[in-house]
């Protein structure tokens, strides 16, 4: 019985300790998390308890980084170094072999670049708990997202020159295999060229009389109808569907976020795409910096390079600082320094040089390629301090 | 004794224009003389070398400040321009600031609320942290759509900026040009306060001061002209450019003052305005770059500053360095890692400033005394009051040692013991440079450790390395405590050790800790005193009938005491279920207390980029100093081992019995077989398509996932034959060297050859070589080698093969250039940033851009793998310590 009791006794002192730690920040909640995972299942002493707790707390505030340490320059040494081992190729998706992807260097000189659409878009789609497991449901999802065209059922198109109308002949077996009606092609056309024609709807024959009695008019009108959507959302040219370990995942080719997201049936939380400009106009800069991370970690680890995600995370928290992406490069973060010289050095070095001289700049050579170029001593790491030491002092003791 | 003299610190730097009175009152001489040398070679007076702007010749004397060669900094001269010329870099903010302002009352085009707006808003940009530059933006896209003045209602007409230099003003009638005469009057009536609106700073720049009526001529040092070994002067790009301005616009002058017609002043004013623009900048578009008479583009003041070979990049963010030295580099096994060979030639340059003090008056004289041409001796003496004595110079030393008193600064050579930085190319990450204690040495290369070939990225097939000697105390303190190679063990990249074992030191430590491995009382003692142990002999394994050590316990002697922990080797096979201790390969290794118990040392345990690992962990909580005497002692041990026992690979160790290779040939033969059928059906159109795929990506993948397992079966089946003894097998499973692949394709079969990621298609129409037929899709016309290596490949695998490899050449070649630029980039947006004493990480001017450095204020290179605390490892502490 006392053994119970006593127990009891440390585990409540245990918590009081843990939310005192936590409390006080002493450790990251990480860590925390993990101490009392390991704890909880250990018979020890309260005293041996409170030494591995101090332990912990050492370690963890030994390995603080130092005042004045050059984090920057480590970042980048650390991300661009594995680069050169890099493949250049773009690889086919682990597992899904029809969507290919861009990966290694290219991808990740894509995301510092912060580039407005990414040559692979894609996006990674969950379903609702409800559907997840269900396979005929997720063949409905991906059929819902993914962008018919008029022209991917049709299997002719005519003009009757008589008429002045177009046919299209839609084809029978791509039309199930999309799970489209004539009904649907019929009412998305005469919903785009409204009053530009007449739309006749027959069993797998739809046309289209112009209202124009110009041929070129006709002409445009059936390039313009090849291009209509009749299903799905924009962008997204192809899905494919995979069962993974909690339950089915659709996986599209071409990336659109925001009508995705409207999509019923989709796990609204659980959608991911790797267009970052897309992910700042949806879901805002927080969600970018975190798409940034994973996405630069992703292609990282997808080549086997073994980086710090602190790393990583310094060069998301610089890119939307901010409040908006900025690129690395002279568009972005190296053209916006302040120092002239900075940025002469940089990139356009004459541009940089004769603006400064007309707005009369003053450079307060706070950073350090401005301190390199006067032979000074940068403000990183040991330069960053002033201290001098009075021998004076130490004889006398 | 503090050190006396005070450093100068820059504190800023303000930018601006010169004005023309700037440019006169700096000037020392006014240049008319459109040539530079009289007959006699002498420089002519008032000419484009005047001997006021400075020398360049030895021997003579600048005839302004009277200093000869290399004292003279030089002085500016200046030019009277008959007409003022445009600025060519200035011309797109003159036509926008001219556009902003009235053509007749020349303010600024906005109504006095707005100038108060603006005014208010000037004001409050800096204090919220805003730069003002974009509101200046703002205001000259306003002012640029105003049509009628708001302050005397004139009306604005448009302008056009024709690039590079001309501007014109389009009227009703047509459009005029407005000379730089113009366009300066109308400049100069801009108001101060007006010019501030539009982002220039009147105190540091008016823009009329670019409408050029004065052109300041740089000192002739900036410009020396050099003479060829025939004697013939050849001129600097720049001077040849000032004759240029100097010859047109003399003859400009001559004609306004004879009066000459419009026509020619005008034709003459807009030569002069040529010749200026490509002086300042002979890259201009929509004119004509200036040419040398060879036809080269000359080379002017933007082309000196711009690009990777520019003053910026090439002379100001990096600079040539003193005290360094750069040869071949070698291996030397018996080096420590912290060490560094250095050729006693190399020692005999490279000196180190040592003052003279009471305690080491003995040694310098001796040092002094030996001189420059034997080793441990000295080039040079400073004395007290800084005279410099050069020791080649001096008949009697041991007289010149004599007079050395404490104060004096000796300029020792370089000699063992001494810390210098040593650097490879590219330097791609921190440890590129690192420091090491120098042992002189016979012979003329760098000898290096092979631990630190890693974190260099050095092999030794020509490689040169470079070795830079700290000149200051604090300088070699720093180098000493952060900068040595032992510091650098642990990398920043993902925290863990960068530096380890490699090749052969991990198949030697297969060889010695694998089970059948005894080792007799000799051969144990042979082993642990090239080590340098000389500690006591553990009890032997065996004692009868002669005592016997296993490779295991001559391993754990170095293991440091107080080390535990379990994991897989890399020889391990990733069975089903594991069994542990009891691994049937002894790849399960158990380390208890420093003991080496269970399991096989390979790469896993102690190779160059293994994290987690056995070397991991004694860094970790042993500390550097532990971690390189380990890895340095079991170094040499594992060196003498593998010497004395050698290890070799050779064409035996590749061969295959017959019968395998038949086995060998009849798996690609049904492979083919199959690749056959696969075309056939395709070409009955009998092939059902993959989802998403056409038919031929179908077929085209189809074939290589048949002709992939071929290649996996058959070196599967060379696999079973190469025994476990077999060298290359030793060094593909221990990690050491090579792949399971690189084995197979030796010894079975070669395999698919790819380009762009596929089979190889191109070449002929329809067909790769014209030894097959159009169309053939067969293995091997589209690149399948069925040799092995070792059999040799026929003229037609050889080809795919050299097309294949020529990809993987091409590839390298293109990759290490982007990511170079990439890493250029990122180090520029990233370089100011820096932890503050609060923990937060800013940038240079101050803004907060973490917190917390990773979000927890953890540095990568002290965390353990990522992970902050290792907290099993703090239970294991705590917890080890009941057992006692």
């Amino acid at each position: 019985m006392s053994k119970s009791t006593s127990r009891d006794a440390l585990a409540k002192y245990m918590e009081k300790r843990i939310a005192k730690i936590r409390e006080e920040r002493r450790l990251p909640p990480k860590v925390i998390e993990e101490l009392e995972s390991k704890v909880k299942d250990l018979e020890i002493s309260k005293k041996e308890f409170d030494e591995i707790c101090n332990i912990i707390i050492e370690s963890y505030e030994h390995s603080l980084v130092e005042p004045g340490e050059a984090v920057g320059t480590v970042a980048a040494q650390s991300i661009g170094e594995p680069g050169t081992q890099m493949t250049l190729r773009t690889f086919h998706y682990a597992g899904v072999a029809e969507l290919s992807v861009t990966q290694g260097l290219p991808r990740l000189i894509e995301i510092v670049d912060a580039r407005n659409n990414p040559s692979t878009p894609t996006m990674t789609i969950h379903l609702a708990d409800e559907y997840a497991q269900d396979r005929t449901e997720a063949r409905r999802i991906a059929r819902n997202i993914e962008m018919v065209l008029v022209e991917s059922v049709a299997s002719n198109f005519s003009i009757d020159l008589i008429r002045q109308a177009i046919d299209i002949r839609l084809d029978k077996d791509l039309m199930e295999d999309k799970g489209v009606t004539t009904e649907d092609v019929a009412s998305a056309i005469q919903e785009k060229i409204k009053g530009k024609g007449e739309v006749e709807a027959d069993e797998y024959l739809v046309s289209i009389y112009s209202m124009s009695e110009d041929l070129t008019d006709l002409q445009r009108l059936n390039e313009k109808i090849r291009e209509i959507r009749v299903k799905g959302i924009d962008d997204v040219n192809h899905v494919v569907i995979r069962k993974e370990s909690d339950g089915y995942v659709l996986y599209t080719e071409g990336s659109n976020l925001q009508d995705a997201l409207e999509v019923e049936g989709v796990n609204p939380h659980k959608i991911f795409t790797n267009n970052l400009m897309e992910i700042y106009e949806i879901l805002g800069i927080e969600a970018t910096r975190n798409a940034i991370i994973n996405e630069a970690m992703s292609v990282l680890n997808e080549q086997g390079m073994d980086v710090d995600v602190r790393h990583i995370i310094l060069v998301a928290d610089m890119m939307t600082a901010d409040g908006a992406i900025r690129q690395i490069g002279r568009h972005g973060i190296s053209g916006s320094k302040n120092s002239a010289l900075a940025r002469a050095a940089f990139e356009v070095t004459i541009k940089h040089l004769l603006g400064a001289g007309i707005a009369g700049t003053r450079d307060p050579l706070r950073g350090i390629t401005e301190n390199v170029i006067l032979g000074q001593l940068i403000p990183l790491g040991t330069g960053s301090i002033d201290l001098l030491m009075n021998p004076q002092a130490v004889t006398k003791q | 004794m503090l050190p006396t003299q005070t450093t100068k610190k820059i504190d800023a730097i303000e930018f601006g224009l010169l004005s023309p009175d700037d440019i006169r009152k700096m000037s020392v001489a006014q240049i008319v003389v459109a040539d530079t040398f009289d007959e006699d070679g002498y420089p002519i007076e008032s000419g484009i070398m005047d001997t006021r702007l400075g020398v360049i010749d030895p021997g003579q004397r600048c005839k302004t400040c009277g200093n000869r060669v290399g004292n003279c900094p030089g002085h500016f001269g200046h030019i009277e321009l008959a007409r003022p010329v445009m600025h060519a870099g200035y011309a797109k903010v003159i036509h926008k600031v001219l556009r902003a302002t009235c053509r007749e009352c020349s303010r600024i085009l906005l109504t006095e609320e707005e100038i108060d707006y603006y005014t208010r808003l000037f004001k409050q940009y800096p204090e919220i942290g805003q730069k003002t530059a974009n509101l200046s933006k703002d205001i000259l896209k306003r002012c640029a759509k105003v049509k009628v003045c708001p302050h005397c209602g004139e009306e604005q007409l448009k302008l056009k900026l024709e690039k590079p230099t001309s501007i014109y003003e389009i009227g009703e009638a047509g459009s005029v040009r407005l000379t730089p005469i113009d366009i300066r009057a109308r400049l100069e009536n801009i108001s101060d306060d007006d010019y501030r609106l539009l982002g220039i700073n009147p105190n540091a720049a008016r823009l009329e001061w670019s409408i050029l009526t004065v052109l300041a001529v740089p000192p002739v040092t900036v410009r020396p002209s050099i003479t060829l070994e025939s004697g013939v002067r050849s001129e600097d790009d720049l001077s040849h450019k000032l004759i240029d301005i100097i010859r047109i616009n003399q003859r400009l002058r001559e004609n306004l003052d004879a009066g000459a017609p419009q026509l020619i002043v005008e034709d003459l004013w807009e030569l002069l305005q040529y010749h200026v623009t490509t002086y300042f900048d002979n890259a201009v578009s929509g004119i004509p770059p200036a040419r040398h008479r060879s036809g080269r583009a000359l080379r002017t003041l933007a082309q000196r500053l711009k690009g990777k070979e520019g003053r910026f990049r090439s002379n100001l963010s990096g600079k040539r360095v003193d005290f360094s030295a750069r040869t071949v580099i070698s291996p030397d096994p018996n080096l420590s890692m912290n060490e560094v060979g250095v050729p006693e030639q190399i020692a005999k340059i490279l000196t180190i400033p040592q003052r003279v003090t009471t305690w080491n008056i003995e040694e310098m004289k001796q040092l002094v005394i030996r001189g420059p041409d034997q080793h441990p001796g000295a080039n040079y003496l400073i004395r007290t009051d800084g005279r410099r004595v050069d020791l080649r110079f001096v008949k009697d030393r041991t007289i010149i040692a004599d007079t050395i008193e404490p104060g004096f600064i000796v300029e020792r050579h370089l000699d063992t013991g001494d810390i210098v930085l040593f650097n490879r190319q590219p330097s791609l990450h921190r440890m590129s440079i690192m420091a090491h204690e120098v042992r002189v040495m016979p012979y003329r290369t760098f000898r290096l450790s092979l631990f630190v070939c890693p974190p260099y990225n050095a092999d030794f097939d020509g490689d040169e390395m470079n070795l830079h000697v700290p000149q200051s105390e604090e300088a070699r303190a720093e180098a000493r405590v952060l900068m040595r190679v032992q510091e650098q063990i642990l990398s920043p990249r993902f925290g863990g050790p960068i530096i380890g074992a490699l090749q052969d030191y991990i198949s030697a430590a297969f060889l010695l800790t694998r089970k059948s491995s005894l080792f007799t009382e000799t051969r144990v003692n042979q082993l642990l005193a090239t080590a340098g142990y000389s500690g006591e002999l553990p009890p032997p394994a065996i004692l009868n009938p002669v005592k016997l050590w296993t490779g295991k316990q001559i391993f754990s002697v170095f293991i440091p005491g107080g080390i535990s922990l379990s994991f897989k080797a890399n020889i391990c096979r990733k069975c089903k279920v594991c069994t542990k201790e009891d691994c049937e390969y002894d790849s399960y290794v158990v380390i208890r207390d420093g003991e080496l118990i269970f399991g096989v040392v390979d790469e896993r345990a102690f190779g160059a980029g293994e994290a987690d690992s056995l070397f991991h962990r004694i860094i970790k909580e042993k500390g550097p100093t532990t971690a390189r005497k380990f890895l340095d002692s079991v170094g040499r041990l594992l060196v003498r081992l593998i010497t004395d026992r050698g290890f070799t690979m050779g064409l035996d160790d590749v061969s295959l019995p017959r019968e395998v290779e038949q086995r060998i040939k009849i798996i690609l033969e049904k492979a083919n077989e199959k690749v056959e059928q696969l075309i056939e059906t395709y070409r009955r159109g009998e092939l059902d398509a993959n989802p998403g795929q056409t038919l031929l990506e179908t077929l085209e993948q189809r074939i290589q996932a048949t002709l992939a397992e071929a290649r996996d079966s058959a070196g599967a089946v060379a696999g079973e034959h190469l025994g476990l003894e077999n060298a290359a097998v030793i060094m593909a499973q221990t990690g050491a060297r090579g792949s399971r692949l690189n084995l197979s394709q030796m010894a079975a079969v070669v395999g698919q050859q790819s380009v762009r990621g596929g089979r190889i298609s191109r070449g002929y129409q329809g067909r790769t070589l014209p030894h097959f037929e159009r169309g053939d899709l067969g293995a091997r016309a589209r690149g399948f080698v069925t040799s092995s290596y070792k059999s040799g490949l026929d003229p037609i695998e050889y080809w795919f093969h050299a097309a294949g490899g020529r990809e993987g050449l091409v590839d390298t070649a293109v990759r290490t250039s982007t990511s170079g630029y990439m890493q250029r980039r990122l180090m520029t947006a990233l370089q100011d940033l820096k932890v503050e004493s609060d923990g937060t990480v800013r940038t240079a001017p101050g803004r907060i851009v973490q917190f917390r450095f990773g979000d927890d204020g953890v540095d990568p290179s002290k965390s353990d793998h990522g992970r902050s605390v290792n907290i099993d490892i703090a239970i294991e502490k705590v917890l080890g310590k009941r057992k006692e």
